[in-house]
């Protein structure tokens, strides 16, 4: 386990995700329009779309690329196929985004 | 217990056993006739000899022991005590219930008419048409008879005339109205119908009453009202049924008609009791076809069960679908237009035998006959059952013009043969699929992913779902969404939208979504909101795809291709070597000349598009983009020695006229400088084609991706101003009434080009001036996207990666 202070809040635009690359791991953060903040993989396990240029809809995320979708609160597939790691996470009162990963399950 | 051993009484229980019924309730059945379940509609197959009486068994005598359902085949129940909840019959044992079916049905119902009994016994030679016993008696008298009559034009008199032709008798139909199947066809198809029998042999009397039948031992002939007479040795009686509901009477159960049945198919009078079938009358209605009683089973079936409490049901809309004497007939609804404003569409071809009409009100299907030729039966039965909107053009109603019959290319089709070849999904896939229940089009496009690629199969996984319900199909109310996530189709929701002044698309979750935002929908009211509301869309960001966010197009790999707009394709050698430097300059992959003639650079990083926009100095393409994309164009009159029109001056006007125009699917244009076409305009969503004498055809509609459609003439104008409003005012109409996604070529096939005239040429619906004001107020508020290289509009609007800060 380990826990990474990836940024700032305000460098995501709300509705939005954006990719950080944490130790070497690419780690995508979303920032829901309705406040919440979920962290997954960065990339889709169907062929590599980045999953940070998808289009959030509460806690669904739509690759950008062929439009699989994924639960970001439990990393569930919307279509039945494999699912993405998600991380916890956590906004401090100054707006830091601390995300928890678990070594093994360290995605490039 | 279930007191009939029919098609009705049958169905229901099947549909209990289906709802695990069977562990629920010991199931006891009593029917009259003395065998299983047969299927009664087959009947006149039995008496033509085509089939075998025991080729019609529904359920054989093993499926009641399968089931453990009890057969008491041939008890005749006599009366109902309902106080003590039993059943008294004509053998020593009495049957108690807890919960009790009625599906007695119906018998023949025989008119008043001297001479049907000898000594009190039926008149031999006298027939009824009803039961496998009948078929058989009726078999075996005709081989003896020179000549039979039939009284009844109805459905089943025709269908016992036709039984009876097969044992070399001579037919006459005796017939009360004045043509056959009154019913289910107005004059002219009967008239029709009269005459394609008549050629197979079958005489007709129509407009007959009969009075008696003669002769003192058997059958000799038939008098009528009018004084006339005919000879003939035997006669069938089919002149309608009569429901068995005596047994619900004297049960003291309200009867009108038949036994009064609710919503859940249960007596009005006592809880336990249900009926179905021909022997119930519901809402005042009583139906004698097969599909009413399958919905009835199977609401019943819920309802007793207990599986659905709710179960209703709310009457049938009567369609049919038959074979007449080997004649295909189908009839919906109304046969004769009742409204002055009521539409009829007709087409008669007497010589063939066919006949098909359409009444049409309020752009819906009231009513329809097909005589000789049913194939557009099904789509028709559909469009009448649900209500559905009808094209504009009416005899794509009535033809499959220019396209293959469904049905037999459906039966042709293998399992393996590959449907969607986006994501390689088989027939046999999308059959299986639909099999395991999921009979919607979105549900087996969710399950399979077939359909949801480039979308061009998607017409054919909807015919192959039909196709495989066989009429089952469920309704998807989602369809008719203009987007799943908001319950409302596109005029509903733009009304809804501009009167509650809602100008982004979070505020349309919020208001009409319960504030639940669907990640399926954000892009669609986008594009929408962005067309109502033009300047005064509020634009949020995150409603957009990534290429609209970054104004580039996504590749595979995550990197964006680049296209700069090249105005009607022309070029200069400055222009080329600001892009040839740029290109160097940002290690560029691949440089392409498009499909559409421009220049792509493909392969360059999110982070890099800011610098190579800038570098290039030159705007938007817009190759990402449900917008206007590029106007091809050929060399036209300045070069070519057959240009009989400017199309490349018109090419470069109408491509700065409308840059960047968003619509509901992109628009790909082009101009052609005579009718060679070389630029391929007639193919386009827009094109404009010179033709001699300073003209242009204007064509829409046109495609040659994943679909391929010539495009229709639109008008034929005489100047490039006209060419532009023309095309400006078709755009502005697209925009305004197509759905999300949908490109011209299924806009103007769905609303037809000629309406789509009427309003753009024409100007019939008086909104021309609107219609041009508002593409002129898109055109003028067009901002190039790529100056968002000097100021991005969001935080990180072009990082593709961010470092994190500290651990």
């Amino acid at each position: 386990m380990s826990t990474y202070t990836v940024g700032q809040l305000s460098q995501i635009p709300a509705g939005e995700g954006r990719e950080f690359n944490v130790d070497g791991i690419a780690i995508a953060v979303f920032h829901a329009r309705n406040g919440k903040v979920y962290a997954s993989q960065a990339k889709c396990p169907h062929l590599n779309g980045p999953l940070a240029d998808g289009i959030l809809g509460g806690s669904i995320i739509m690759c950008p690329l062929h439009a699989r979708k994924y639960d970001l609160s439990n990393g569930m597939s919307q279509q039945g196929d494999c699912g993405i790691e998600t991380y916890p996470v956590e906004v401090t009162s100054s707006g830091q985004i601390i995300v928890t990963v678990k070594e093994t399950a360290a995605v490039a | 217990m279930v007191i009939g051993n029919g098609m009705a009484g049958a169905r229901a229980v099947e549909e209990i056993l289906a709802r695990g019924g069977g562990d629920q309730f010991d199931i006891t059945m009593f029917g009259n006739e003395p065998h299983g379940n047969y299927n009664r509609i087959l009947l006149s197959n039995v008496l033509n000899g085509s089939q075998d009486a025991s080729e019609i068994f529904l359920n054989p005598l093993e499926w009641y022991v399968d089931n453990n359902v009890t057969l008491h085949a041939g008890v005749h129940i006599t009366k109902i005590d309902r106080e003590n909840r039993v059943l008294h019959t004509d053998t020593r044992t009495d049957y108690a219930y807890d919960k009790l079916i009625i599906a007695t049905g119906s018998r023949p119902f025989v008119p008043p008419m001297e001479g049907l009994k000898v000594d009190g016994h039926d008149k031999p030679g006298v027939f009824v048409f009803r039961t496998i016993d009948d078929c058989h008696k009726i078999a075996g008298y005709a081989t003896k008879c020179r000549r039979a009559a039939v009284i009844g034009g109805g459905l089943l008199g025709l269908e016992a005339a036709r039984g009876l032709l097969n044992y070399g008798v001579e037919v006459h139909v005796v017939h009360l109205m004045n043509h056959l199947m009154e019913n289910q066809l107005d004059a002219t198809a009967g008239a029709i119908l009269k005459t394609t029998l008549e050629n197979m042999g079958v005489r007709f009397h129509l407009g007959k009453a009969t009075k008696a039948i003669l002769g003192n031992e058997e059958v000799t002939g038939l008098a009528f009202k009018d004084e006339t007479e005919l000879v003939c040795d035997m006669v069938v009686i089919s002149t309608g049924i009569r429901p068995n509901a005596e047994i619900g009477k004297e049960a003291g159960l309200s009867v009108g008609r038949a036994i009064v049945v609710d919503d859940h198919m249960r007596s009005v009078d006592d809880p336990d009791i249900y009926a179905v079938g021909e022997c119930t009358e519901h809402r005042g209605k009583l139906y004698g076809l097969v599909a009413p009683l399958w919905e009835q089973g199977a609401v019943l079936a819920d309802h007793i069960t207990g599986r659905n409490a709710e179960a209703r049901y709310h009457g049938s809309k009567l369609a049919t679908k038959l074979k007449v004497m080997g004649v295909e007939l189908a009839s919906m609804g109304i046969i004769e237009a009742e409204h002055e404003t009521d539409e009829v569409v007709q087409f008669c071809e007497p010589k063939r035998g066919v006949y098909k009409k359409l009444i049409i009100r309020d752009g819906m299907l009231a009513g329809a006959i097909l005589l000789g030729d049913t194939s557009k039966a099904a789509p028709l039965m559909q469009a009448f059952d649900r209500a559905a909107a009808l094209p504009e053009d009416r005899s794509s109603l009535l033809f499959d013009i220019g396209l293959a019959n469904t049905q037999s290319t459906m039966l042709e089709m293998p399992d393996n043969a590959q449907v969607c070849n986006c994501n390689g999904v088989s027939k046999g896939q999308i059959r299986k699929c639909v099999e395991s229940g999921k009979r919607s089009l979105k549900m087996v496009m969710d399950a399979t992913r077939a359909g949801s690629g480039c979308g061009s199969c998607k017409m054919l996984v909807k015919e192959i779902v039909e196709f495989v319900c066989d009429g089952q199909i469920e309704e998807d109310p989602s369809a008719h969404y203009y987007v799943p996530g908001v319950p409302m189709p596109k005029s509903e929701l733009v009304a809804v939208i501009k009167e509650r002044g809602l100008r982004s698309v979070s505020s349309v979750f919020n208001t009409l979504a319960g504030g639940v935002e669907d990640v399926a929908s954000k892009m669609g009211l986008a594009s929408l909101l962005k067309t109502i509301w033009g300047a005064e869309y509020v634009d949020e960001r995150d409603a957009r795809y990534i290429n609209d966010r970054v104004h580039a197009n996504i590749q595979k790999d995550g990197t964006f291709s680049v296209v700069p707009r090249i105005y009607g394709g022309v070029t200069t050698p400055d222009e080329l070597r600001r892009i040839a430097d740029a290109a160097d300059k940002y290690d560029v992959p691949m440089v392409k000349i498009t499909g559409g003639q421009r220049i792509d650079l493909l392969g360059v990083k999110k982070e890099d598009l800011p610098g190579i926009w800038r570098d290039m100095g030159i705007p938007s393409g817009h190759a990402y983009a449900k917008s206007f994309r590029t106007c091809k164009t050929c060399v036209g009159s300045e070069f070519c020695r057959y240009g009989v029109g400017d199309s490349t001056a018109l090419g470069i006007k109408i491509e700065q006229r409308f840059q960047g125009i968003e619509s509901p699917g992109k628009m790909k244009l082009a101009t052609a400088g005579c009718p060679r076409n070389c630029s391929e305009a007639m193919v386009k969503d827009l094109g404009a084609v010179a033709i001699e004498g300073g003209r242009w055809e204007i064509y829409i509609g046109g495609a040659a991706g994943a679909h391929v459609r010539k495009g229709d003439i639109l008008c034929v104008v005489d100047s490039h101003d006209d060419v532009l409003k023309y095309m400006g005012r078709f755009m502005q109409y697209y925009r305004e009434n197509a759905k999300y996604l949908e490109r011209t070529y299924g806009f103007v096939e769905r609303v037809g080009i000629n309406r789509i005239r009427a309003v753009v040429v024409e100007d019939i619906d008086k909104i021309g001036d609107r219609l041009d004001a508002a593409i002129q107020a898109s055109v003028d508020a067009y901002v190039d996207p790529w100056l968002e290289a000097e100021t991005p509009v969001t935080t990180n609007q072009f990082v593709s990666n961010l470092t994190m800060v500290g651990a």
